[in-house]
């Protein structure tokens, strides 16, 4: 049971629009996975597909070996299974301790009541993953009126406080400067070793998704183009004239 | 500074609710309508402002609950049944002793607040499929089928209504009886409310409506939390229904379903005080009753006129209400921080 996502010969369209063509992919345990491919490929699609957020025409999709394309959002996510948005999506009349405490999980097996405390345990937790994700001078704030590279930081601690089993992140370096995105990565990797959570990232910054991922799949036009090592898809041919362009 | 203030709050309101009726007796019954919209305006806030579903139909609970008090009330202590009595069109007046009608009386709140419990847990399964504008516009047509289905019901009187029974005290201490009854329960309410919103459960509900599909996709088991959060308003709704219903002495139809004026004022009051706060329903609804009862009194053709035009101004320049605009004009006095300085700061950077 190495492989905890695997999706098998998956297929979704929007009316006449074939977004995902008989997609097969898998992401291993502990691993960190990167999705690649021009915009509009069905990427974002897939990840949807993956968490529930429409029926999928044909094909299967495992998560830890139980099928889950019959499922919805909410039923995915409590099985342990998390995503992040490209538009980032944080409660942002709410400040950043209260983002975090609601972000806890809503696993069958926790122990997060519906009327349990705010204070103790669930505080001290929150507080140590904006320290984590260095917000944590920011926490009384609301998070509406943090900056967008903040809000994507928000986002990703909140995801974190789920304790998931697998991250799906859609841009999780989109729009944030250069000194941030190290900051990113550095957090993206060690959240992976430490926190042990498998992460799946789409990711446009080729130097980011290069360094961070050890296995890459490449879309282009709704169909899987290409899969491998990031030195792999480098030299791969197809990839560069599909999406990384000659030099 | 926010607890001593907040001390002051409950010790003014708490005496004001027991010398209220002391030292203004002729007043009684008009401060416990105060009371009564206090209530119906904190608890539409549950809904309306933490969890932002405007619903428009909570006086369907309000409604329900007074027919069921009135159907137990008369079922339990007059023998010939409901039936015999409503179809006499109030010439029966069984004489209920004491006991018989307190008795009746609480059994009815908490039947009536049962009754309605379970109404709301019905409307929830198809309700909250809808969103934004047809969930307020659905829930609006929960409360009129609700009013014209109990027209055609004789067992209740249909059309003609029910008269309740006689209260068996003088005339003074019935204003004051029922004067209790809705003081102790905008009380509890308000308690229960505060307390709820004290928890996780006040954040979910916040999540949802700040970003319901993100709350989702973190998730939160967010329908449970919205059938919890409707259903106290129900059983708060169908209790204080009861009692109004034996205020008013007599029901039909208008008392029961008066979703143009108390189902209209309950979020006006809200909107005016400022949503989404603990103190906004409860100060939209004492400035309103205060702003209703004297333009009722001293500016009589006028009244509505008066009403509607406090309503568009605080539509159009104080949407956010008395307590949203002192939250953003003093927001360190609600331990709101705002961190200027960093802000423009950071926008700077990136």
């Amino acid at each position: 049971m190495n492989d905890i996502i695997k999706v098998t010969n998956v297929s979704k369209a929007y009316g006449g629009v074939k977004a995902n063509v008989d997609i097969s992919f898998k992401v291993k345990k502990g691993s960190i996975t990167g999705l690649i491919g021009p915009n509009g490929c069905g990427k974002t699609t897939l990840f949807n597909s993956i968490v529930g957020y429409h029926p999928i025409d044909e094909g299967s999709i495992e998560f830890d070996g139980n099928e889950i394309s019959h499922l919805r959002v909410g039923d995915i996510a409590r099985l342990g299974m998390l995503r992040t948005f490209q538009q980032t999506k944080i409660y942002t009349k709410m400040n950043c301790v209260d983002n975090m405490q609601i972000s806890v999980s809503h696993r069958r097996n926790s122990k997060n009541g519906i009327f349990a405390s705010r204070k103790g345990e669930i505080r001290e937790r929150a507080e140590d993953l904006l320290e984590f994700v260095g917000l944590y001078s920011k926490r009384n704030l609301i998070s509406g009126d943090l900056s967008f590279g903040q809000q994507k930081l928000l986002e990703f601690a909140m995801a974190l406080m789920n304790e998931p089993k697998v991250l799906l992140l859609d841009e999780p370096t989109a729009g944030i400067n250069p000194t941030l995105i190290n900051g990113l990565i550095d957090r993206l990797g060690r959240a992976n070793e430490e926190l042990g959570i498998t992460l799946c990232v789409i990711e446009h910054n080729m130097r980011v998704i290069m360094n961070l991922a050890s296995h890459i799949y490449c879309l282009s036009n709704g169909k899987m183009l290409a899969e491998g090592k990031p030195s792999e898809l480098q030299n791969d041919q197809r990839v560069i004239d599909a999406y990384l362009g000659g030099h | 500074m926010m607890r001593r203030s907040t001390f002051i709050t409950y010790a003014g309101l708490g005496l004001f609710g027991i010398l209220g009726p002391i030292l203004f007796p002729a007043y009684t019954l008009s401060i416990a309508y105060l009371w009564m919209m206090v209530l119906m305006a904190s608890t539409w806030d549950i809904l309306g402002g933490q969890m932002g579903y405007n619903s428009l139909g909570n006086i369907t609970f309000f409604g329900v609950g007074m027919y069921v008090s009135a159907i137990i009330q008369i079922a339990i202590f007059y023998e010939p049944g409901v039936r015999e009595y409503t179809s006499a069109m109030g010439a029966i007046k069984p004489e209920f002793t004491d006991q018989q009608y307190y008795w009746g009386i609480f059994l009815g709140i908490f039947g009536g607040a049962i009754a309605a419990l379970a109404l709301s847990l019905i409307f929830s399964t198809f309700m909250f499929g809808l969103r934004g504008p047809y969930f307020a516009i659905g829930s609006l047509g929960l409360a009129i089928a609700a009013a014209e289905i109990t027209v055609t019901i004789n067992y209740v009187g249909g059309a003609s209504g029910i008269s309740m029974p006689m209260f068996p005290g003088d005339i003074e201490f019935r204003s004051v009886f029922f004067y209790i009854l809705c003081f102790i329960l905008a009380v509890l309410a308000h308690l229960v409310i505060r307390g709820m919103l004290s928890t996780q459960f006040g954040l979910a509900i916040n999540a949802i409506r700040d970003d319901e599909d993100k709350a989702e996709a973190m998730g939160l088991p967010t329908l449970i939390y919205k059938q919890i959060g409707w259903g106290v308003t129900a059983v708060f709704m169908g209790a204080i229904g009861a009692v109004a219903g034996n205020m008013a002495g007599f029901i039909d139809k208008e008392v029961a379903y008066p979703v143009p004026t108390f189902g209209i004022f309950m979020v006006a009051m809200v909107l005016l005080g400022g949503k989404g706060t603990l103190w906004g329903p409860v100060l939209g609804a004492i400035i309103f009753h205060i702003v209703k009862e004297t333009t009722w009194t001293y500016l009589l053709g006028w009244q509505w006129v008066t009403l509607g035009l406090i309503l568009i101004i605080n539509i159009v320049y104080f949407q956010q209400g008395i307590m949203g605009w002192l939250q953003s004009k003093y927001p360190e006095m609600f331990g709101i921080v705002v961190d200027q300085s960093n802000i423009n700061q950071e926008k700077k950077e990136s």
